[in-house]
């Protein structure tokens, strides 16, 4: 039985890729005092959570929300005595919360059930009572599935001695009852769920609104009610599915984030089966099997896992730092022992990885941890009586200022306790030296660790003569560009090598050409609903630790030392390393022993011998691990003319598995020695079907070939270790896609969309890898490697001496097909210069047959004309069809000012919108030209590196487009290095020429769906008229992110195919990275129309789109929109060189060259040539299908059919019946966009700010305004700042001409894009995104005067602080969270301290940090200035020293006096007086912006310092990029020559 | 790739001719190579391009970027490995070849572009120097029997790519020399014959049998080739002059511009030729009527032989000298060509059309012509018009017709055989499988396609070869 509220699998919707990202938060009385206030302060605290929730298409239906208490003993036994129940002392009975389906015969027979497994563990049945509800209030779509919610009451049976044993015995009879019942198949609209069933705990959820929670349980508001502790949690779902299981707290845990893992950690704990082993459980642990069920949210698999290991015997936070381990691998700072602690536990389980704030409870503590990231918020506040209030973000209780003793948050890999019984807080530092304490687990480290790097060297096979290795390369489908782009680029550099334009090549299952598996395999990566990481500027949280070998059990408490255990730092093996594992039994006295199993079988058993010759591999592999081998390699070293080779990640994945099936994997590592891995892409999909390290020794063997024939030789191994080298950065690189950090947790975790593959082929040999269209299966995937046997063994002409040409990534005719070829370009260019319709109808019928011939999956779409057709006269017009479409984002930086000023030009004269791209725009050409023509791009680009996302910037758009993904590389971030960085494009992104930039992989503001709605918010009151868009890339469970953003307000959605994207990317994500847009499409559009949300937002479709009839199918698949970016470049000239990333583009198209720009011969008249001749194909499609408007088309899946007869051996089995399935529409539900978002923007304070500065506004006369503030209040002084900014621009109002007192706690993103002119003053405290997009104007922060804390030891605003600060300045009295200053431009903040990442990405500004700073200080920072007060005098090893170095303040001349004086009184001296000559004078710059931070916070630090100037000076470090410093030595010697000019 | 910034730092530099004085004294090559550091940094200005216009533009898809790179790194031997897999007789083309590739090259969009026919040439004379090019002998032999009829270069190709295949491969050449069009229709001076020469020794070492001086359909019945081998594959090129039906066309001194090359060819190559036959250009006014490459390699012999004058006419307006490349590139663009021998010393004439011809003694000595129209009519076609009054005439001695070539010849082996014909009288089959009506019957070259380039000839003498391998064994690993 499944949730009953989702929908079932239907088309590409699969309810199994719900996301939710929540608001958490606790109140707990520390000295464990029950009380009914609290339980109202938790309902208090979820209410004002609720912007953190989110509703869907029915306004009274929540997505979830609950509060977990203590079991409230004198409630629940009197209204128990009032039925006849008598309940024992209170510890001695428990109580589940049971939702029963609504049928009376379902409800009784999962009562039966659970009742019998009671009995059957000889607990006491004592009664059931059913829990009064409300449930006027909820909407009905919730109504409809809304479960009978009952109370069933369990005495302590005799044989649980204590309470402990009853809580295990509970948690057994629970997991029994669901698993029994899960497999009942039960016609009801409600499912069965037991919320809790404990003698502590009980909890109160449903699908509900937060405000309903205490509406829909009466009894929530009774005063018998008390509890000392109060857990909440509010739901966003990227549905709007009532299901009210997924309701959170669970039974132990409130979850804010997601598990990005979680395929791999379900399966390895599947896999420990057989070998889990519990002294505490007994026999009761094989009742508990499936511990985790399929189908459900991160958050319940992880209370699955969280509730085995407390019933296994570990103590709550022991458990949780199992579960989420700090980052401990290289962190010096970190204690040795606790380091040892987190180094054993590794070797237990790997890493739950991914965005998380947990909240946890077992009703005896409380507490709470953060992922070692630190990507969720959690602040917390302790009151002098003995409260502890935490949450997602502060202001959710009202507590008086007075009473507050600290303030503080939860940081990276950090946790909070309170223990109720003891009465106290039990910080981290304490409570993890307790646990590092509790065993030795350095001596069990030194007794059972074997580092690979550390054994004695082994002598490896020599590689082959070079016919051998050629034959070799030749069987495992090596062309000339494996070599020529892959292995040789990488030994020689050590990078992962990079690529232009996209991939426009076959799919591997379209392809006539013999193509490895991996290719049907493309990289998932996190889009919204979690960040993905940085792994070169966040190395820190990065591990490639490999661990092979057996596992030791879980649930073995005192097993310690008893295992021995492999590690390698990082998975690729050498061919010696490999030799190593092979030899390891003498070496470890027999703790390893090594079986290699070849994966080769005879050729002449030829294709049907492929599947006999799986099965016998994985009997082998079964009967190696059962005689005692505990490594298993498999080697395709016997390949020979008389033996071809299981595709190395066939077999793996199946060993893998079936050693899972046997729960035998955790007794066993797995190694791989292939000839087959190569690209980085092929280590990864490996690592994420189980291998445990990859020895590519014919890699190696060519590198080593390689090697002596490059421009400079190098030794061989030289040339191999930086290949290895290069594939580390890559795989780290893939991992951080997703967001994962380890490779412990990233190995068999599956993070991969399968393409072209069918589903029994996956089920059977990939177990839990879906298919989206079937395709190819074992005996296509044996043909093609027979295939390559064959011509590898075989004597064909071609290849006596030399390898295949390839073609996959530069065209050659015989290599693979690509979309993009001299005579497609030839044609489109001839027929748009020339306007010439008929050469344009050649050009679309040479693209159209093209696709046809199995190119994409639309080519094997075909149109059903089964309508009369209508005339072409009466099909609307091209003029209007022409509207709705437009360029796609390429930045002025990547593409030339001709080239982007060209589209823009171009779209701007059709009614289309092009498209800034990221990297801002000049104001120049928001001003139409003197022809009437304008260089305004109607859609303003918002990416992560915030460049140019200036206030003004935003009001001059027509649409702003939220940049989450980009089809060429979803998941990462770019690099705009230095020398490209010339001064108009310094200008255009406010950063200094000559200074590299770089974009964060994530958002650092949207790390969840929540965190964008917050940010659809911000944008929105910026510009209230703007369409706010959001831009995701193809995978699967895109369409399910989109329902999210959709119900996060978006106005526009834009789903781009993998394969669109120019400018540089890596090869590895260009090629393997994302879906094709039909896939996306079609699933966007399926799941809105299934949550009725399609309607309220457009959907664009992108990437690749060529012809008319894409725009068409496009249109059918649910498109209302469409986006073109290759293909306008085309007309523009670009002629496909690929070679954007060299700045060497021969037209001018893709270059900054001013030579090479001369060459750019584009014209709008081209362009708007070309998307005439599109619409024209469109209409006459459209009059062919019988369509008059757009409208009618949208959407129509049922006019799309599957060519019949494809006549291609691999493809035959291909079938789009999921993606053809046209969803259900309900009547009067919307399927294309005709509605508008409720933005509640109505509501914002910014509407009262803006009505009373209304004469600042009008005239510039200054205004004062004082107001109360809370955290319901978000993006305070946005919409305001929007109104400067279109009638003054970015330049803004005079200082401080609109002056805003606030008191209280501001909502999230207080500050965003304030103009210059504006001052917040706020009396209070901040939660995060202050400042964001700063563009001029103050913020000045402090607490309260009334508080007794001390600020400068207290947090005053939350994480991500001015990011993408343009200019301005803030002062905060007090401590900010993580990421201050992230990609600052230009601001300038004084802060008391900050956590770790500050300044990261910072490219301008100047930072003063008057204390102690977090890890990881100035990562990415290539511009801009910090002093950081180093009193400990260990900054050093907090601050990330690859760009920028540490200088001390020195005393400068008192002549300089002059210099400081010049301002006069500090009330005028503004940012402009210290940012002058950034090279000098730094004692001057900090000593006055102390002084303005004393001026305007009273900071009593400021004051200490400043009166002991002489002694705090010296302990100041400057931190100073070290590019930085050269462009501005070169800015300030270029100025000084042109005075000398001017002067001479 | 080469280098990336190579094209903005280095200018074009090409082969150079020996000069006009010296080089009309002589029938052999006059092309200065270009020396090999020269040449590795012309190699250098090769983009390797995403899409390599050059590689489509090329008929045998050469894997020009992939060359060019090697020579750029000066991996000479890599280089005639990548030349050679797509392309049996670079030395044929990297000399005679108008070079499609290079009005493709991307370089030539904005720029000049690379001077990929000249590496091409200097990469195969290397690679001959060095001793690089051995037979390639076939590991073993199909047994299957293969008669080629035409030796030119689509014979050739297809001979060299099925012996490579380890079939049993007999040329069969109704000349006495092999060669064909390469042999007899080339002078010297633009392709020596001992190029040829070379080849057919290494085809000799691959096991191709050749049988000169054997008229398929007139020495020999082709029915017996029917009988006698596997499979049969007519390359005997379009030989069909196309002719000037006008008044005086039977006068003497009027000859098919090919009867003249062959018969300088022949004597080239130390041949006798009876003074009765013999056509020559010494000290006589010659004509060519005719504005391709034939014409000017008549141009260029009759210059060396001593001709008093040449005149060139065609028929066709004078083209452009500057294409607009905006609407042309990549592919090939109507222009004014100017070829070595043009620069040679003759006059040429545009819009010109021959009335008749005039003569004395029955030996021709003057040519009516008259100026020509071309307009567009509403369908587009081009339209010619006499302009009335223009009528003039030159006095010729000598005239010489090269204005192509209308078929193949039909008498004796077509006719013979009778396999279907296309409209315009060429030899049916598809450029899939080669196949004539007739089974086991191939055709490839200007036999099927009409007369075209020698680098269209091999190209499909090479995929004729794979079609007749499939044919023959059921699957082919010949590349197509």
């Amino acid at each position: 039985m499944n949730h009953s509220g989702l929908p079932r699998k239907q088309g590409l919707y699969d309810p199994g890729n719900e996301h939710d990202a929540c608001g958490v938060g606790f109140v707990v009385d520390i000295k464990g005092r029950k009380s009914h206030t609290i339980i109202e302060q938790g309902l208090e605290i979820v209410t004002n959570l609720t912007h953190r929730g989110a509703v869907g298409a029915d306004p009274k239906g929540g997505d979830g929300a609950g509060i977990l208490l203590q079991i409230p003993d004198r409630f629940l036994r009197e209204e128990c005595a009032a039925l006849g129940i008598q309940l024992p002392p209170a510890g001695e009975y428990g109580v589940g919360v049971v939702f029963l389906p609504q049928k009376p015969e379902n409800r009784q027979r999962c009562e039966r059930i659970l009742e019998d497994y009671v009995t059957a563990e000889k607990q006491i049945i004592l009664g059931w009572r059913d829990v009064p509800t409300d449930n006027s209030t909820i909407g009905d779509s919730v109504k409809a599935v809304e479960p009978v919610v009952r109370q069933i009451f369990i005495g302590r049976g005799p044989n649980c001695p204590d309470q402990d044993a009853f809580e295990r015995k509970l948690f057994v009879i629970r997991k029994q009852a669901e698993n029994h019942i899960r497999d009942i198949p039960m016609d009801d609209p409600a499912a069965f769920c037991i919320p809790s069933l404990s003698s502590r705990t009980i909890v109160y959820k449903g699908m509900l609104m937060s405000t309903q929670v205490g509406e829909f349980y009466p009894e929530l508001r009774d005063e018998r009610m008390v509890s000392a502790l109060a857990l909440v949690h509010q739901r966003f779902s990227t549905n709007t599915f009532p299901s009210w299981d997924l309701a959170q707290p669970f039974r132990m845990i409130a979850h804010n984030g997601e598990i990005n893992t979680l395929r791999g950690n379900i399966n390895w704990m599947a896999a420990r089966r057989h070998a889990m082993k519990s002294d505490i459980l007994g026999e009761d642990l094989d009742k508990l099997w499936p511990l985790i069920a399929e189908g459900q949210s991160d958050s319940a698999c992880f209370d699955n896992a969280l509730e085995l290991l407390v019933a296994g015997g570990y103590s709550l936070a022991h458990a949780m730092m199992l579960l989420i381990p700090e980052a401990w691998a290289g962190n010096p700072l970190m204690d040795e022992k606790r380091r040892a602690f987190y180094e054993y536990h590794a070797a237990l389980m790997e890493p739950w990885d991914g965005p998380a704030a947990i909240a946890f409870t077992d009703g005896r503590q409380i507490g709470a941890t953060l992922d070692r990231n630190g990507l969720r918020p959690a602040r917390y506040l302790i009151t002098e009586d003995g409260l502890v209030v935490m949450a997602s973000e502060m202001g959710v209780l009202s507590v008086p200022e007075e009473k507050i003793i600290k303030k503080w948050r939860l940081q990276p890999g950090k946790m909070l306790l309170i223990d109720l019984e003891q009465g106290r807080i039990i910080d981290d530092a304490e409570l993890k030296a307790d646990l590092a304490e509790r065993h030795p687990y350095q001596e069990w480290l030194d007794k059972t660790q074997i580092h690979l790097e550390k054994l004695a060297p082994e002598v490896a096979p020599m590689p082959p003569a070079e016919q051998t290795l050629l034959d070799r390369l030749q069987a495992f489908g090596y062309t000339q560009e494996d070599l020529r782009f892959f292995l040789q680029p990488m030994a020689a550099s050590g990078q992962d090598p990079v690529g232009s334009m996209g991939n426009d090549a076959a799919l591997a299952v379209l392809s006539q050409r013999s193509r490895l598996l991996y290719d049907y395999f493309k990289q998932a990566f996190a889009q919204v609903t979690n960040p993905a990481i940085d792994p070169i500027r966040e190395e820190l949280v990065m591990s490639l630790v490999t661990m092979i070998g057996p596992r030791p059990n879980l649930l073995g408490l005192d097993e310690g030392g008893k295992h021995m255990r492999l590690e390698a730092l990082q998975p690729i093996l050498t061919n010696a390393d490999l030799e190593k594992i092979r030899h390891i039994e003498p070496r470890t006295h027999g703790a390893f022993r090594t079986a290699t199993l070849s994966i080769c079988y005879p050729v002449k058993e030829g294709v049907a011998g492929m599947e006999r010759a799986l099965e016998r591999l994985c009997q082998a592999a079964e009967q190696a691990v059962l005689d005692g081998n505990n490594i298993l390699i498999l080697s395709d070293r016997d390949t020979d003319a008389a033996h071809v080779a299981i595709p190395a990640l066939l077999a793996t994945s199946a060993v893998h598995h079936h050693l899972i099936h046997k729960g035998l994997r955790t007794e066993t590592g797995l190694v791989v020695e292939t000839a087959e891995a190569r690209e980085v892409h092929h280590f990864c999909v490996l690592a994420g079907y189980g291998a445990e390290a990859v020895n590519p020794y014919l890699a190696l063997d060519a590198i080593a070939y390689l090697s002596q024939r490059f421009p400079e030789p190098i030794s061989a191994e030289e040339a191999q270790k930086r290949y290895i080298k290069a594939v580390d950065k890559g795989i780290l690189k893939v991992m951080s896609k997703m967001g994962i950090s380890t490779y412990q947790s990233y190995c068999g975790a599956q993070i991969f969309n399968s393409l072209g593959l069918n589903q029994a082929f996956l089920d059977r040999y990939f177990a839990g890898t879906v298919s989206t269209t079937e395709g190819a299966g074992l005996a296509e995937i044996a043909t093609e490697t027979l295939q390559r046997h064959r011509r590898a063994f075989g004597d064909p002409l071609e290849l006596r001496d030399s390898l295949d040409v390839g073609g996959e990534l530069a065209l050659r005719l015989r290599g693979e097909t690509h979309a993009w070829t001299a005579d497609t370009i030839a044609k489109l260019q001839h027929a748009t210069r020339s306007g010439n319709w008929k050469t344009y109808q050649e050009y679309a019928r040479l693209v159209n047959e093209q696709n046809e011939r199995t190119f994409t999956l639309r080519g094997l779409m075909r149109f059903k004309f089964d309508r009369p057709p209508v005339p072409l006269e009466e099909v609307e017009p091209a003029s209007e069809i022409v509207k709705r479409f437009a360029t796609g984002a390429m930045s002025f930086g990547s593409i030339s000012w001709e080239a982007h000023t060209t589209l823009a030009i171009a779209m701007n004269r059709i009614g289309g919108k092009s498209n800034t791209g990221e990297g801002g725009e000049l104001p120049e050409r928001f001003k139409p030209l003197a022809n009437g023509d304008s260089m305004r791009s109607a859609i303003k680009q918002v990416a992560s590196g915030r460049f140019g996302v200036t206030t003004e910037y935003l009001v001059n758009a027509d649409d702003i487009q939220i940049k989450i993904a980009q089809g060429a590389k979803p998941g990462e971030g770019g690099q705009l290095p230095g020398h490209k960085v010339d001064r108009i494009i310094a200008k255009v992104r406010h950063s200094t020429p000559g200074v590299g930039l770089i974009s964060p992989p994530p958002h650092h503001d949207i790390y969840s769906i929540e965190d964008l709605k917050q940010l659809i918010y911000d944008l929105k009151c910026v510009n209230p008229e703007a369409r706010i868009s959001v831009k995701l890339v193809s995978e699967v469970g895109v369409g399910t992110v989109a329902a999210g953003v959709a119900k996060a307000h978006a106005d526009h959605v834009t789903i781009a195919g993998y394969d669109g994207g120019t400018g540089a990317s890596p090869l590895t994500s260009i090629k393997h990275a994302g879906l094709p847009w039909e896939i996306g499409l079609a699933e966007t559009h399926q799941t809105l129309v299934l949550n009725r949300l399609r309607g309220r937002i457009c959907v664009q479709v992108d990437g690749g789109l060529r012809t008319g009839r894409d725009v068409v199918i496009g249109a059918l698949l649910g498109a209302d929109e469409f986006g073109f970016a290759t293909a306008p470049l085309i007309v523009e000239g670009c002629i496909m060189m690929r070679k954007c990333h060299l700045n060497t583009c021969p037209v001018g198209v893709a270059t900054q060259d001013p030579v090479l720009r001369k060459r750019f011969k584009g014209k709008p008249e081209y362009v708007v040539n070309y998307f005439f001749f599109v619409a024209e194909e469109v209409r006459q499609l459209m009059a062919q299908l019988g369509y008059r408007t757009f409208d009618e088309m949208i959407g129509q899946f049922d006019r799309l059919d599957m060519v019949d007869a494809i006549d291609h051996w691999k493809a035959k089995g291909l079938d789009f019946t999921r993606i053809l399935t046209k969803p259900e529409a309900a009547p009067g539900v919307a399927i294309y966009n005709c509605e508008t978002q409720p933005h509640e923007i109505d509501k914002a304070l910014d509407n009262r700010l803006i009505a009373e500065a209304e004469p600042a506004l009008r005239t510039g006369r200054p205004v004062k305004i004082e107001t109360p503030v809370r955290n319901t209040d978000r993006a305070v002084g946005a919409m305001l700042s929007g109104e400067v900014a279109k009638r003054y621009g970015h330049e803004g109002l005079p200082d401080d001409t609109i002056h805003i007192k606030l008191k209280g706690t501001a909502g999230q993103s207080f500050g965003a894009w304030l103009a210059r002119g504006v001052t917040l003053e706020l009396d209070g405290e901040a939660n995060d995104y202050v400042g964001k997009g700063l563009s001029g104007g103050r913020i000045i922060i402090y607490p309260p005067r009334e508080t007794p804390i001390l600020a400068e030891e207290n947090i005053i605003v939350g994480n991500t602080v001015l990011y993408g600060a343009i200019t301005g300045e803030c002062y905060f009295r007090g401590i900010a969270g993580e990421r201050f200053a992230v990609r600052n431009s230009g601001a300038i903040a004084v802060v008391e301290g900050v956590g770790d990442h500050g300044c990261e990405y910072m490219t301008g500004g100047i930072v003063v940090v008057l204390g102690e700073t977090g890890r990881n200080f100035a990562a990415g920072m290539s511009g801009g200035i910090a002093y950081v007060l180093d009193e400990r005098g260990d900054f050093e090893r907090r601050c990330n020293l690859a760009m920028v170095e540490l200088e001390p303040v020195l005393e400068e001349d008192l002549a300089l006096e002059e210099l400081e004086h010049q301002g006069g009184d500090l009330e005028t001296h503004g940012w402009v007086k210290v940012g002058h000559d950034l090279t000098r004078y730094d004692e001057q710059r900090l000593h006055a912006l102390i002084r303005t931070h004393l001026h305007y916070t009273d900071s009593q630090r400021a004051r200490q310092i400043l009166e002991n100037w002489s002694d705090y000076r010296h302990k100041f470090v400057k931190v100073m990029p070290i590019d930085y410093r050269r462009a501005l030595q070169q800015l300030q010697a270029e100025k000084e020559q042109a005075e000398m000019r001017l002067t001479a | 790739m080469g280098k990336p910034t190579g094209f903005l730092e280095i200018q074009r530099r090409d082969r150079g001719y020996a000069p006009v004085a010296d080089r009309i004294r002589h029938f052999r090559e006059f092309v200065i190579p270009l020396p090999e550091n020269e040449l590795a940094a012309q190699g250098a200005r090769c983009m390797d391009c995403g899409i390599p216009y050059c590689h489509n533009g090329c008929p045998v898809n050469n894997l020009i970027p992939d060359w060019n790179d090697l020579v750029y790194r000066e991996r000479w031997q890599e280089a005639i490995r990548e030349l050679h897999r797509t392309n049996n007789f670079p030395e044929f083309t990297g000399r005679v070849c108008p070079a499609p590739c290079e009005a493709a090259c991307t370089l030539n969009l904005e720029d000049e572009p690379v001077t990929i026919k000249t590496i091409e040439c200097a990469i195969v004379d290397r690679a001959w120097e060095e001793g690089w090019i051995k037979p390639e002998i076939p590991k073993a032999r199909t047994g299957k029997r293969v008669a080629i009829v035409g030796s030119g270069p689509a014979g050739l190709a297809c001979a060299q790519q099925l012996a490579r295949a380890g079939h049993r491969v007999v040329v069969f050449e109704k000349n006495d020399r092999i060669g064909g069009l390469l042999r007899y229709g080339i002078p010297d001076f633009k392709m020596e014959k001992h190029h040829i020469d070379r080849r057919m020794a290494q085809m000799r070492a691959e096991g191709v049998i050749f049988r000169p001086n054997t008229w398929i359909g007139v020495d020999v019945p082709a029915r017996e080739l029917l009988d006698r081998y596997d499979a049969v594959v007519l390359a005997g090129g379009a030989e069909k002059p196309r002719d000037l039906p006008v008044p005086g066309r039977e006068l003497d001194g009027i000859h098919f511009a090919m009867d003249f090359l062959r018969q300088q060819n022949k004597r080239v190559a130390g041949d006798a030729i009876p003074p009765e036959e013999e056509i020559l250009a010494t000290g006589k006014r010659v004509v060519v009527i005719g504005g391709g490459d034939t014409g000017s390699d008549c141009i260029g012999t009759s210059i060396r032989q001593g001709a008093v004058s040449v005149v060139q006419l065609e028929i066709l307006p004078k083209p452009p000298e500057k294409e607009n490349k905006l609407l042309t590139w990549p592919y090939w663009p109507t222009k004014l060509r100017t070829s070595s021998s043009h620069e040679e010393g003759c006059e040429r004439l545009f819009s010109v059309s021959t009335k008749a011809f005039e003569g004395k003694d029955g030996k021709v000595n003057k040519i009516h012509l008259v100026r020509v129209e071309w307009n567009q009519d509403e369908d587009g076609r081009w339209q010619m018009k006499e302009v009335p009054g223009s009528e003039f005439t030159l006095d010729a001695d000598l005239v010489l017709l090269a204005m192509g070539f209308v078929h193949p010849v039909h008498e004796g082996l077509i006719q013979e055989l009778g396999p279907e014909l296309d409209p315009r009288g060429n030899v049916k089959a598809d450029t899939q499988n080669y196949r004539t009506s007739i089974d086991k019957v191939f055709a490839a070259g200007d036999m099927r396609r009409g007369q075209s380039l020698v680098v269209w000839a091999i190209r499909e003498g090479r995929q004729a070869a794979r079609a007749v391998d499939e044919y023959l064994m059921g699957y082919s690993e010949l590349p197509y």
